[in-house]
């Protein structure tokens, strides 16, 4: 960790500092930006501002920040005003009139700078994507203190994105879930709109103007993302995705300066970094997300069709003992029957067999008395199901088999007692085999 | 800081030399020369942009349709990171770091792996679509400054990567424009290929994978025609821009036709026109940057379409619109005088005031709509200042009244078929029925007329009609 | 044309539509439309698809543009009298992955009376609740609403408008694709609701069940065919008109109504 033996608190710590506001900043609208489906926004915005901080100058000829600000923000607003007219009037695709938009003034930017920079070796990279580095070089003094106005200006914005959100709470909610509800309770989904895309424009400029759009444009998505998948409430939503924001920033600054250490290069770009390490929290947390992650989902579902055939198996050897009392089957009879994979299939006897559910002799398997009652269960509640689709459902004979197949496995004692109830306590199913009793 | 004050030295110098200059408009000689193409480099330069543009647009036409529109954004920017690490490796392989088929390579590697990543996240998450194409566009976008940004360390200087993001037609060459060629030709055999495949994915994916179509297979193939219009668009007009090339065209052709073919040409055609116009342009005005100029030719293209489109422009339907107004008045008020007089007498004139309670129409528009008919000379005042039809305002009264009992007819006895069909503002119920159905109302309408004495319309709420 | 349920006593029914035309594209979708509804109603559209019964819901509360006609909702427009009327859309048109539980779902539904900026106060959750168990589903209160089955989702609809306490209900095919229990809960509340002096129009596709469940029709097939009483207007002459030759509806609808006789 030799390069972070560097690491100064006066220096990176206030490029944590900064990137964290500016993560937080964007991750709070970008919750809303997510569930509205427009999540593309943010980065249509952040391209778009480009004319707007070069019209401001041209027109006022100040140096000063505040124009540029707020021509910025004007310019940021317009692109979503100019994307719902052109999606309302033109009956265009929201995205496409997205893409139609941000890309014209972009484009109409970038021949502003280039018509007028005529000497210039201008690398318009600087001016796009900024860079978080250069935070402690513009320092100013709050009572005391020196303070970067980076993060005074970053601060302020999460301060209000903050107050926004937690005052509009109900109405950003209720506008983004069911516009037309909102509507009729008086709450304008379009005023809110508009209250989200000022917000998101104020967001994306500050951050434009002092950290780069990378950072900001993947703090609208990739953080609500993450925090989507972790949650199940919009209130715990917004805290989770700020909480990651937070972290992928502090380890985007880490890893900037560590990664490229190990390939005996310097540090790296840490807004790219930031980006990044966000991407990979959001990958690590889609594959292992308790509730529905990719590799969780996958488990669960493996578990549970083992446990299915390991529970047909069981199940068939009863019915097979039930016509011939003791009968001893080979895993090769089993699986014919079931149509299942030979080593899944012994694997599961043998697990039976370890639990003495069955025993294993030379010939195949016998079914003991422990095993017979976990048969019993089962076929009882295929052929109880069987017998209630019949009488209960109206279902026609010759179709109940395979949805009773499907139930049985889900079935517990209680729900075997109702059923027996509803259907009065039957003694046969309906293809007239034995119910087996409790 | 430096953004800014990178940012305010330029302006600075953006403003003062904005004020000693002006732009220079072209001799005859050079409109000449960039036009017919005369010159070699701007030749190879218009050439190659147009047909990009023609490729673009094709391309674009499918990812509009799927509602992916800004997938070219996503995967424009997903391959940087390739061409960052291909910048890195080659000198390690022996290769300059700045040759183009390296740099290619690495970016179709990295623009398929944000083909992957963004199906992942689509299929597998229970993220939508937009998100999927935020998360990878952001991800892989900050990955690739981030190597970048490395290997400026260990080149010193990676001028030309640059000109991935922002595009630079100029430095185009014979090779480039060779490579535009090939893969705009491939780009093009695949889409006729799979043209019925690809419709069928855009249209109903759900259709299509009820009928055992590989939708999954057919959503790479399209995304895999996204990456290479994409990086042979990165070196002409850059990565922003690019985006534009794959959205813009398609949106605008949508205005002229709803036939997917002709959808497609018409793109073609915008993204070709505006790779053409728009280096034209760059190489006729002094500092006018290709990229930029093909993306607003184009953006201008769609803004007359949107405006002037023969299809969904706004403009045609507007008008459509007012005309579909005024003939639902024309006929409420002809159809109502109608029978207002069959029980009145034809001489019988009637008060404004009756006429306005006879249906929910404002004055105002009522009022416009008796001055219309007054002009065609379908109705007129008479001495007490009462409305009554002319003879040629009695003629067509009578036919709408007609044909509105037709069509109620029609309603009533196809009603299965019906709601497709029935189009009340048709200048003639003939223009949409076959000749043998309408002779087959017409012979239905009599008999009701000898069975009940009288014309009336086919159903029975009819008795109360204009009651209120 | 107007099928009128019942003349109109004065101007503050709740529904109230004169020549209403819609059109897309230029064809219209519905057309002369008109029909008044009287005060307690419970009232089924019916109609062939495509026929207009969706945009004919929309058009009164101003979602789509309309070529002519004139809208009351107790005698105002839909704009002034909103705060009245409450909307159960379809279920396919709200994102049920968004991160809410049921109970939120319902609370929605008093975001109006709540006001701007002011928080969910313990009463509304309690209000919530309380319209929960309403409909049969209390138990679910606090679950993400993605883990309900269809019927849930739209009992949790149904709730939700319930809390809304509005005067006029407009309904979009509740009882598509929902289970036969919940089908009958549904009924059941929206019979509640008609005691309460509430009217109801609902969207309906299943001709068995018209006889039982309305007390009045309006058969719509791009124009009214017929409406009124169930009984008067539920005929097969009139089924006929609005649905065509079409056999096996046909044969459904005159079932129903057989058994809408035996059971009278």
């Amino acid at each position: 960790m030799s390069a972070l033996s560097n690491w100064s608190w006066d220096y990176d710590g206030w490029i944590v500092l900064a990137g964290i506001l500016c993560a937080v900043a964007a991750s709070l609208p970008g919750n809303f930006l997510l569930l509205r489906r427009m999540s593309l926004l943010g980065d249509a915005i952040s391209h778009a501002i480009l004319p707007g901080l070069a019209v401001a100058f041209l027109i006022t000829g100040s140096r000063s920040s505040l124009p540029m600000f707020l021509g910025a923000v004007i310019v940021g607003l317009l692109t979503a005003v100019f994307t719902e007219w052109i999606r309302n009037f033109g009956e265009v695709d929201e995205g496409a009139s997205m893409g139609v938009v941000f890309t014209t003034l972009f484009a109409l930017g970038l021949v502003m700078i280039v018509q007028a920079a005529d000497h210039v070796d201008l690398d318009p990279g600087c001016v796009l994507y900024g860079s978080l580095e250069t935070t402690t070089f513009d320092m100013v003094n709050v009572a005391g203190t020196e303070i970067p106005r980076v993060v005074l200006v970053l601060a302020a914005v999460t301060v209000i994105n903050l107050v926004v959100v937690v005052l509009f709470f109900k109405e950003l909610k209720l506008s983004a879930f069911d516009p037309a509800l909102a509507t009729t309770c008086g709450i304008s989904a379009r005023l809110m709109h508009y209250l989200l895309m000022i917000i998101v424009a104020v967001t994306a400029v500050a951050s434009f103007e002092s950290v780069g759009n990378i950072l900001v444009v993947a703090m609208f998505v990739v953080p609500p993302a993450t925090a989507f998948l972790l949650t199940e409430r919009l209130r715990s939503m917004i805290i989770v995705s700020a909480l990651i924001a937070a972290v992928s920033a502090t380890l985007g600054h880490v890893s900037a300066l560590v990664v490229p250490s190990w390939f005996g290069y310097r540090s790296t770009s840490t807004s790219g970094m930031m980006a990044l390490c966000a991407g990979i929290l959001f990958f690590a947390v889609s594959l292992f997300a308790p509730q529905h992650g990719v590799l969780i989902r996958i488990l669960r579902r493996q578990r549970l069709s083992r446990r299915i055939l390991s529970e047909d198996l069981i199940a068939l050897l009863y019915r097979m003992d039930e016509r011939k009392s003791g009968v001893v089957a080979s895993i090769d009879q089993l699986r014919a029957a079931l149509l299942s994979g030979g080593l899944m299939s012994s694997l599961l006897m043998k697990q039976h067999a370890r639990k003495g559910h069955v025993i294993a002799t030379a010939n195949g398997y016998q079914l003991t008395d422990s095993g017979r009652r976990l048969g019993a269960e089962l076929v009882r509640s295929h052929r109880l199901w069987e017998q209630y689709l019949v009488s209960e459902g109206g279902v026609a004979v010759d179709r109940i088999h395979g949805q009773a197949e499907q139930l049985e496995h889900f079935t517990g004692r209680e729900l075997r007692d109702r059923l027996q109830q509803e259907t009065s306590a039957p003694v046969l199913d309906p293809h007239g085999s034995p119910i087996p009793p409790e | 800081m430096r953004t800014l004050a990178a940012l305010h030295s330029f302006l600075a110098f953006a403003a003062s030399s904005l004020t000693d200059r002006s732009i220079r408009w072209p001799t005859w000689p050079e409109w000449q020369r960039v036009l017919l193409l005369q010159d070699y480099n701007t030749r190879v330069v218009m050439l190659g942009t147009m047909l990009l543009g023609l490729a673009a647009g094709m391309v674009g036409s499918f990812t509009l349709l799927r509602r992916r529109a800004l997938m070219g954004d996503a995967l424009s920017h997903a391959t940087l990171p390739g061409v960052g690490l291909a910048f890195l490796i080659a000198p390690s392989l022996g290769l300059a770091e700045k040759s183009l088929p390296v740099l290619l390579t690495g970016a179709a590697l990295s623009g398929i792996a944000g083909v992957i990543a963004i199906l992942y996240v689509r299929n597998l998450t229970r993220l939508k679509e937009d998100a999927a194409l935020g998360i990878v566009l952001s991800v892989f976008f900050g990955a690739g400054i981030a190597i970048l940004s490395i290997a400026q360390q260990s080149v010193g200087h990676s001028a030309g990567l640059e000109s991935f993001i922002y595009g630079k037609p100029a430095s185009m060459i014979e090779s480039d424009r060779l490579l535009i060629g090939c893969s705009g030709v491939l780009t093009l055999l695949i889409m006729g290929v799979l043209f019925k495949e690809l419709t069928l994915l855009c249209f109903d994916e759900g259709f299509a994978k009820s009928r055992g179509y590989p939708v999954l297979l057919l959503d790479l193939v399209l995304m895999g025609l996204v990456v290479i219009v994409t990086i042979i668009g990165l070196q002409a007009v850059g990565l922003v821009l690019m985006i534009a090339l794959l959205v813009i065209p398609a949106a605008a052709s949508r205005f002229w036709t709803q036939n997917l073919k002709q959808m497609i040409l018409i793109s073609a055609a915008i993204g070709g026109a505006g790779g053409f116009l728009g280096a034209a342009m760059s190489a006729l005005f002094r500092n006018l940057p290709a990229g930029a100029m093909i993306v607003l030719v184009c953006s201008s293209l769609f803004f007359i379409s949107m405006m002037f489109g023969t299809e969904r422009g706004v403009v045609v339907r507007a008008l459509r619109r007012r005309d579909l107004n005024r003939s639902v008045d024309h006929q409420h008020l002809l159809r109502g005088m109608f029978e207002l007089q069959e029980s009145r007498g034809p001489k019988a004139g009637i008060p404004f005031s009756e006429l306005q309670t006879l249906r929910s129409w404002s004055s105002h528009r009522l009022l416009k709509e008796i001055e219309r008919c007054r002009r065609k000379g379908l109705v007129f005042r008479n001495s007490d200042q009462k409305l009554c039809l002319t003879s040629s305002g009695l003629v067509e009264a009578s036919r709408l009244v007609h044909e509105h009992r037709l069509w109620e007819l029609y309603l009533i006895t196809h009603a299965d078929v019906a709601p497709g069909r029935v189009d009340q503002s048709a200048d003639a119920i003939e223009h949409v029925l076959e000749p043998e159905l309408i002779a087959q109302l017409e012979e239905l309408l009599l008999q009701k007329r000898r069975v009940q004495g009288i014309a009336p319309s086919p159903h029975p709420v009819d008795a109360t009609e204009h009651a209120s | 044309m107007s099928g009128s349920i019942a003349q109109p006593p004065n101007n503050t029914l709740p529904l109230s539509v004169r020549d209403l035309t819609v059109a897309w594209y230029r064809k219209p979708v519905i057309w002369d439309v008109g029909l008044d509804v009287t005060p307690g109603q419970l009232v089924g559209v019916i109609g062939p698809n495509g026929a207009g019964k969706s945009t004919f819901l929309k058009a009164i509360m101003d979602l789509v543009p309309r070529a002519s006609g004139r809208i009351e909702i107790f005698g105002q427009s839909y704009k002034r009298s909103r705060h009245r009327v409450g909307y159960v859309p379809q279920r396919e048109s709200v994102d049920w992955d968004f991160p809410v539980s049921v109970l939120d779902v319902v609370t929605m539904g008093l975001y109006g009376k709540i006001g701007w900026c002011m928080p969910v106060r313990r009463h509304h959750r309690e209000a919530a609740l309380r319209a929960l168990e309403r409909v049969g589903i209390g138990e679910f209160a606090n679950r993400q609403i993605s883990q309900l089955s269809g019927g849930q989702q739209q009992r949790t609809f149904l709730a939700r408008a319930l809390v809304q306490d509005a005067d006029l209900y407009l309904m979009d095919e509740p009882f598509a694709a929902v289970d036969a229990a919940t089908e009958k809960a549904i009924v059941q509340i929206l019979r509640e609701m008609k005691q309460a002096g509430k009217t109801t129009i609902v969207i309906h596709h299943d001709l068995h069940t018209v006889p039982e469940y309305f007390d009045s029709v309006v058969l719509l097939n791009m124009r009214v065919v017929a409406s009124g009483p169930t009984e008067t207007v539920f005929t097969r002459d009139n089924l006929e008109k609005t649905y065509g030759g079409r056999l096996t509806l046909l044969d459904e609808a005159t079932e129903a109504m057989r058994r809408r006789e035996r059971t009278l």
